[in-house]
């Protein structure tokens, strides 16, 4: 698998925004059926990277390899059209939409012709529920359910499935986890374990290291816009991610000036 | 009108004694609070009125009323589906009417491009206010209030230029025996050909609304707009196709009934605004976008003429009839939360 060229390559990207740098000296790469973790407390630059990846913002510098060779988006519609999707916090869904609707939002199936063209409705629940049921959440069986009524694990699946089934090959997954309890969270982290094993390259962002370590092969802790630390599955104990998210040695400024200050008075 | 009634309490009774087995409930499709408001509504009227506002006579007073007012609810509740509101219709009525009555009426020009020239403003009123809503962002409310006063402004200003006065005449003569035909005419004396026109439009948007992939959009758009965007929908491009469908709509309104009545006012449509809200709220749209139906705007529309109307065939004072329309619209929307819970939380053969 390593001897093949990474399916997603990101190489010394930086973006900054007029004088700002968001984004420093970022190099990254995903193989095909492979986890990403990308940790990084708030503000980190997580969603900026995000952004660039599918294709919202450009790079100022640096370059996106997609099978080894350099690729720019110039819109997200761009990104999507070579495979890459993602999937955010909320699923991307729309709550009073029924599950097959959704699912085919803009590229709905249709039978009949001319402006006669009718929504089938039969074929589009038949192939959303298949392709959910296949990723193992057995529990949605009729695509006529509003998405709304979904719980929060089954609406980031329904939203993976259909990232899947439209030909994604990368998934970035923007904090699927972040709003859910314990067994909802096994749900998606089930889901990503299934995409992997489906040959896609996973780039799961998130700041919760449990989740993380169940799933990921390779991680990466961004630290105000570059990569503090680069390490694969088994390298770090928990406890050692969750000191390199939190800042490590930043915390121990930020300790050292609170006592400082309180000297001072 | 009977037949309706007749039609509608077996479904009601299938309905409610079949909850249990029946997995496609109409209950949790958006109309369903409106037709039990309508069903409702008929009720009242029937205990209080007698049957006469069901008699031809009766009937036709309400279905003129619920046709105008129609032809206008249906695109503005698309907008509020797509999440976006519409009420510059309350100008584009009038200037639908005042453009026909000076062009044909005052200018003695052809019915046809006074028409032409009515629907070619809504075109343009509307395509405004959509880009005027894409490009700007500010909330559609403030835009179509900017709109709704600048085209009160501008259709009274040209009239009294033109014609040096606010009500222009449409002598029958000059519209023609076609267009007063198409447009202006009572079908057996009482019921206006908008009526026609009504079922037709309704028919049509049911059709594209909820059996062609264009409709899908449209919710996808009131759902989320960015999902929407990122899901290779033109939301930027169907934003501004509904609105001049609504301000074409207006216009279109207004154009017969400037021929129906043989003249038009400046100050006519202010009310349409509100009643083509309450009409839309009514029939189970969300006021915040993603959810609604066209067959609901229907029968919000209906519900809001028959208590428009119906007041008259009763012993009450008509002033009455306006604290009907508020407990209504607060009951319709209450009712509506409900229902939309019940198909939110709706799973069949749960184990």
């Amino acid at each position: 698998m390593t001897a093949a060229a990474p399916l997603i390559e990101l190489r010394h990207i930086s973006k900054s925004f007029g004088p700002i740098d968001v984004l420093q000296d970022i190099s990254l790469k995903v193989h095909a059926g492979e986890v990403l973790c990308l940790l990084g407390d708030n503000g980190a630059g997580k969603s900026t990277l995000i952004k660039i990846l599918s294709g919202v913002h450009r790079p100022s510098a640096g370059e996106i390899l997609l099978d080894g060779r350099p690729v720019a988006f110039a819109s997200p519609k761009d990104a999507q059209t070579c495979g890459i999707a993602t999937v955010h916090q909320f699923g991307g869904t729309f709550p009073l939409m029924s599950i097959g609707r959704s699912f085919f939002v803009g590229v709905e199936p249709t039978k009949g012709w001319g402006p006669f063209r009718v929504f089938d409705r039969k074929r589009a629940n038949t192939i959303a529920v298949q392709a959910v049921r296949d990723f193992g959440i057995t529990r949605i069986d009729d695509g006529d359910r509003l998405v709304g009524g979904l719980s929060g694990g089954e609406r980031q699946s329904l939203a993976i499935a259909r990232a899947v089934h439209f030909g994604a090959r990368v998934l970035i997954l923007d904090e699927p986890t972040a709003a859910l309890g314990v067994k909802q969270a096994a749900h998606v982290l089930r889901i990503i374990n299934e995409a992997k094993r489906r040959g896609l390259a996973v780039i799961f962002i998130t700041h919760q290291v449990t989740h993380a370590m169940a799933v990921g092969d390779h991680f990466a802790v961004l630290i105000r816009g570059a990569i503090a630390a680069d390490f694969r599955k088994g390298e770090r104990t928990r406890e050692e991610i969750t000191d390199l998210m939190a800042g490590g040695e930043i915390m121990a400024h930020i300790e050292a000036a609170i006592e400082g200050a309180h000297a001072d008075t | 009108m009977t037949d309706r009634t007749a039609a509608a309490s077996p479904a009601l009774a299938r309905r409610s004694a079949g909850r249990a087995f029946s997995p496609g409930s109409h209950l949790r499709r958006p109309e369903a609070g409106a037709l039990l408001g309508l069903l409702a509504v008929t009720l009242f009227f029937l205990v209080f009125g007698g049957t006469g506002f069901l008699q031809p006579a009766g009937v036709a007073s309400w279905l003129n009323v619920a046709a105008s007012l129609g032809i206008v609810a249906i695109p503005v509740g698309l907008l509020m589906i797509a999440g976006e509101l519409d009420i510059s219709i309350g100008a584009m009525i009038p200037a639908g009417s005042m453009t026909v009555a000076i062009i044909a009426g005052h200018g003695d020009q052809s019915i046809w491009l006074a028409i032409a020239a009515a629907l070619a403003l809504g075109v343009v009123v509307g395509w405004i206010n959509g880009t005027l809503v894409n490009v700007t962002g500010v909330p559609s409310l403030i835009v179509t209030m900017g709109t709704l006063f600048a085209m009160q402004g501008v259709v009274l200003g040209l009239s009294v230029l033109f014609t040096g006065t606010v009500s222009v005449a449409l002598p029958p003569e000059e519209s023609g025996p076609v267009a007063k035909f198409l447009f202006g005419q009572f079908i057996g004396g009482a019921f206006q050909v908008v009526i026609v026109w009504w079922i037709l439009l309704t028919a049509l948007y049911v059709f594209y609304v909820h059996f062609s992939p264009w409709g899908n959009w449209i919710f996808a758009m009131g759902g989320d707009r960015e999902s929407a965007r990122n899901a290779g929908i033109p939301t930027r491009r169907m934003m501004v196709l509904l609105y001049i469908l609504s301000a074409t709509s207006a216009a279109f309104v207004g154009l017969c009934q400037a021929i129906l009545f043989n003249s038009a006012q400046v100050s006519a449509g202010m009310s349409y605004i509100f009643n083509a809200i309450i009409a839309v709220v009514v029939g189970g749209v969300l006021l915040t976008g993603g959810f609604g139906s066209v067959i609901g705007i229907v029968f919000g529309t209906l519900t809001f003429a028959i208590v428009n109307q119906g007041i008259y065939f009763t012993d009450f004072d008509r002033n009455w009839s306006s604290l009907i329309i508020g407990v209504m619209l607060l009951a319709a929307v209450l009712m509506n939360n409900v229902f939309r819970r019940m198909a939110l939380n709706y799973s069949p053969k749960r184990t």
